[in-house]
């Protein structure tokens, strides 16, 4: 009783000191983010009043959690989180991308300008579609893999929701103006601060959860979730070293000044992609793969080579995001080399992911969410094969600052994160919510290849405009004179621009058949449908030939 | 849970012996490609380590076999490029501009570099058609606010106009009628009307007759009796449908009532006297150009400037 009106009573102070921070701040934008905490903390103190066993208590019985189930709550909420995040991020790109076909867009407003829309998209994709897919999967996964019920349910859930209110503040600060203009780190530090400690309680869960397995050994997949997180709180630790303006004010300026800054942003920014979105999502194929496959993991030793090469690989090929900049010559080589020897650890995880479907290729033509797993992995392996040669320099002297880095980072977060993650979603769904099955394996196809479409679109058309410009801004004339004007580039990439656009609708329109199926299997509905395939059968012809034909001559 | 080693059915392989939740593992050996391929890269990373700049010490790093830099690199490719056309834009910086056209190659180069130069400097106002746009002049007719034969737009793009930093620069100053108290909101109005008239917007009416005389003791000292503007002042022909801010009537009323004043950099602070000629020579060859007064022709007042008769 007494720790339950603690833990009313810290959400209640810290409700009303959030009120006091926003009648106090001292830029607007501050005083809104108050409010939001403060309402943040309020319904976290009502609901820990809800969901406290009221009878137990009244009868002095401490309610102890079944350690003969799994704890799944967080994971169906990160499941509907997952979802609805990622709607929100591709409806943001889909719209961005129409600004920059079509200008007007921007409306005029600077709530609605491309400026504070982009980070938005960016950061409701990586960190809100992926990062709910990330805490939800691990925690399902984490309990399958050791055998045991996740540790620190309390905290479990503070994880999640906590993790929630991190992504509203962040996206009502890009709209509200407030950014620390680091990509893909954009929130200011009271925001940071507030990532680190739900970083750190998730840390806590996935760890203690480790320590308690009943399984004498780690699966390979627990390796990725753990140095994901361990190094994401390392990255955004170090490059989010700030000093606040004011305590009761959103600016802050970073600890780092010029090209040192840029270099840790894309120390940051790089490993983002390397432990975020790659190995973060590699636990989720090493689990899902090998389940819905059905079929044994094909290299226990080539995922410890792979595993070990690329985490100690990874953490050094930043600096190619910043070849020919002021960064010394030395740390741009070293960039690139790091980059060049990346390319076959990661292709590593892709081998090993294909390769578990050594005596189940059949499942490719009859199971959607195997097709995807396989179109994922391919997505991934050309992806990891692109970033190598983007990082030779030569090579990067064309690419760099072009949408062929657009196109690039596209073909990896659609066609690895997104339908991964997808398949991991429509794996999760009915084992979730106790079904028998998804409410429509055909609508899984529909997503299959809208996306998969949508993606080739994508990322043709971003080549195509990458290159062009590219080429366009270093053309000179015979005589020493630049050919072209940027403004020549800006008009030749506006077909490639609204072709970008439509593959970026079908990707949505695909994503839509998602939440549909993802509701209706929620809802426990089933659709009346014909199975995806089927061996040809006619029962006119199933019979005995009970006439002779006539006898035909040898010839 | 013991370790259950078996040979998996399907690809005669052995399994390691762990199991998680149903997944087993193969104990495959690496694929050889792999392997070789990594080792490949890793050899090429040393060989490139070695080759390029690479390690870094207390106070400076290693050079590399090549002693290749990108500094170096850049100065040496930029020093090529200034040394091959040192003669030819030095010719150019020499050679006085009415002159050029006589030398086809300086004329083809001096075209050539201006159009670059114009892509980087002047596009921002002018468009990159250079057709500019609402208050920034159009180059490619041939009205001309300031003149426009070459010694003429030579000196606009050195000088600028209206440029606080030169004094050199083209200047004039419309009065702003309206807001300055000198015409009420009637004699504005009277004075649009004219203006419309003589453009050929409008039908003459009472307005427009009340707005001549007034066009007279007002605009007629910079703009002509007849509106056919004066280029000393850089005020702008009324006559023709050429419009900087447009003929319409409600911005003929902001421009009487408030006046425009619109400003251009002075390019001698930033080019050098090749990059002007030769952005000069582009302009004046996008179509409007005029032929280069001779001394005696600008005595006698050139045709364009010629008082006409009064405007019917």
């Amino acid at each position: 009783m007494t720790g339950l009106t603690m833990k009313a009573g810290i959400w209640l102070i810290l409700a009303i000191l959030a009120m006091l921070a926003s009648a106090l701040a001292v830029d607007s934008g501050f005083a809104v983010h108050m409010v939001i905490v403060a309402l943040a903390a309020l319904l976290a103190m009502m609901g820990t009043l809800r969901s406290a066993d009221w009878g137990g208590i009244a009868r002095g019985i401490l309610r102890m959690p079944d350690e003969g189930h799994y704890d799944d709550d967080p994971v169906r909420w990160g499941v509907i989180a997952t979802v609805f995040w990622g709607m929100a991020g591709f409806l943001a790109g889909l719209f961005i991308a129409l600004q920059l076909a079509f200008p007007a867009l921007n409306l005029g407003l600077e709530y609605t300008s491309f400026g504070r829309l982009r980070p938005l998209h960016t950061s409701a994709v990586i960190f809100a579609f992926g990062g709910n897919a990330l805490i939800a999967t691990s925690f399902y996964v984490v309990q399958r893999t050791c055998r045991a019920r996740l540790a620190f349910p309390g905290l479990a859930r503070f994880v999640f929701w906590g993790y929630q209110l991190f992504i509203v503040l962040a996206a009502t600060g890009y709209l509200l103006g407030i950014t620390e203009a680091r990509e893909y780190a954009e929130p200011e530090w009271y925001v940071d601060l507030w990532l680190t400690i739900v970083w750190v309680a998730y840390l806590a869960v996935f760890v203690g959860t480790i320590v308690k397995r009943s399984e004498p050994h780690i699966y390979v997949a627990n390796w990725f979730y753990l140095s994901f997180i361990l190094t994401i709180a390392m990255l955004h630790i170090v490059n989010n070293l700030s000093m606040p303006v004011s305590l009761l004010g959103s600016k802050s300026y970073s600890a780092f000044a010029g090209v040192q800054d840029a270099l840790t942003q894309w120390w940051y920014g790089h490993n983002a992609v390397g432990f975020f979105l790659t190995a973060g999502f590699l636990a989720m194929m090493y689990y899902f793969v090998p389940k819905q496959a059905e079929r044994p993991i094909y290299s226990y030793r080539l995922s410890i080579i792979h595993f070990w090469s690329l985490i100690f690989l990874y953490i050094w090929a930043g600096p190619h995001h910043l070849h020919y900049t002021a960064l010394p010559d030395w740390a741009q080589t070293l960039g690139m080399v790091f980059s060049v020897m990346l390319w076959m650890p990661s292709w590593g995880g892709m081998i090993n992911g294909l390769m578990t479907l050594n005596g189940a290729w059949d499942k490719v033509r009859t199971d959607p969410i195997i097709r995807m797993m396989v179109m994922a992995l391919a997505f991934y392996g050309m992806s990891t094969f692109e970033g190598p040669m983007l990082s030779i320099k030569s090579v990067n002297s064309l690419s760099h600052y072009t949408d062929w880095t657009i196109g690039h980072v596209h073909s990896g977060a659609l066609g690895w994160n997104g339908m991964i993650t997808f398949a991991a979603i429509y794996y999760l769904t009915p084992r979730l919510w106790n079904r028998n099955r998804l409410y429509s394996l055909r609508m899984v196809n529909w997503h299959f290849w809208l996306a998969t479409i949508g993606i080739v679109f994508y990322a043709s058309s971003m080549w195509v405009s990458g290159i062009m410009q590219g080429l366009m801004w270093r053309e000179y004339g015979a005589d020493g004179y630049l050919v072209y004007a940027f403004s020549d580039t800006v008009r030749a990439m506006f077909p490639m621009y609204v072709l970008r656009a439509f593959g970026g609708l079908l990707y949505l329109a695909g994503a839509v058949c998602m939440v549909i199926n993802v509701w209706r299997t929620i809802l426990g509905h089933l659709r009346e449908e014909a199975p995806m395939s089927d061996a040809a059968f006619d029962p006119a012809k199933d019979r005995p030939i009970t006439q002779k034909p006539a006898a035909v001559p040898a010839e | 849970m013991a370790e259950k080693k078996r040979i998996d059915a399907p690809t005669g392989t052995q399994t390691v012996g762990h199991e998680w939740d149903g997944i087993e593992e193969l104990d495959t050996p690496m694929p050889r490609w792999w392997v070789w391929t990594f080792y490949a890269t890793i050899v090429f990373s040393l060989g490139y380590v070695v080759v390029y700049p690479a390690i870094p010490f207390l106070n400076d790093a290693s050079k590399g076999l090549w002693g290749w830099s990108s500094r170096g690199d850049l100065h040496q490719t930029m020093d090529a490029e200034i040394s091959r056309r040192a003669p030819i834009l030095s010719a150019i910086a020499t050679t006085p501009i009415e002159k050029l056209a006589a030398q086809p190659e300086l004329m083809q180069a001096a075209m050539q570099g201006g159009a670059a130069a114009f892509k980087v400097h002047c596009v921002q106002c002018h468009g990159s058609g250079a057709a500019g746009s609402k208050g920034y002049p159009n180059l490619i007719d041939d009205d001309w606010l300031w003149g426009g034969d070459l010694q003429s737009i030579e000196y606009t793009i050195t000088h600028g106009i209206r440029n606080p930093d030169e004094p050199q620069t083209r200047n004039s100053l419309m009065p702003a009628f309206g807001k300055d108290g000198i015409l009420n909101t009637t004699q504005v109005q009277d004075v649009v009307s004219h203006v419309r008239v003589i453009s050929g917007q409008e039908k003459p009416s009472a307005s427009s007759r009340r707005g001549d005389a007034l066009f007279q003791q007002n605009c007629a000292v910079c703009h002509g009796g007849d509106g056919k503007g004066l280029r000393d002042f850089g005020a702008p022909n009324l006559t023709d449908p050429i419009w900087l801010h447009a003929g319409d009537r409600e911005t003929l009323t902001q421009t009487v009532m408030n006046s425009r004043k619109g400003v251009m950099p002075a390019w001698g602070h930033a080019l050098d006297k090749a990059t002007i000629r030769m952005l000069a020579v582009y302009v004046h060859g996008l179509g409007g150009g005029e032929a280069t007064p001779v001394q005696a022709q600008v005595a006698a007042a050139p045709a364009t400037a010629t008082p006409a008769v009064a405007t019917p």
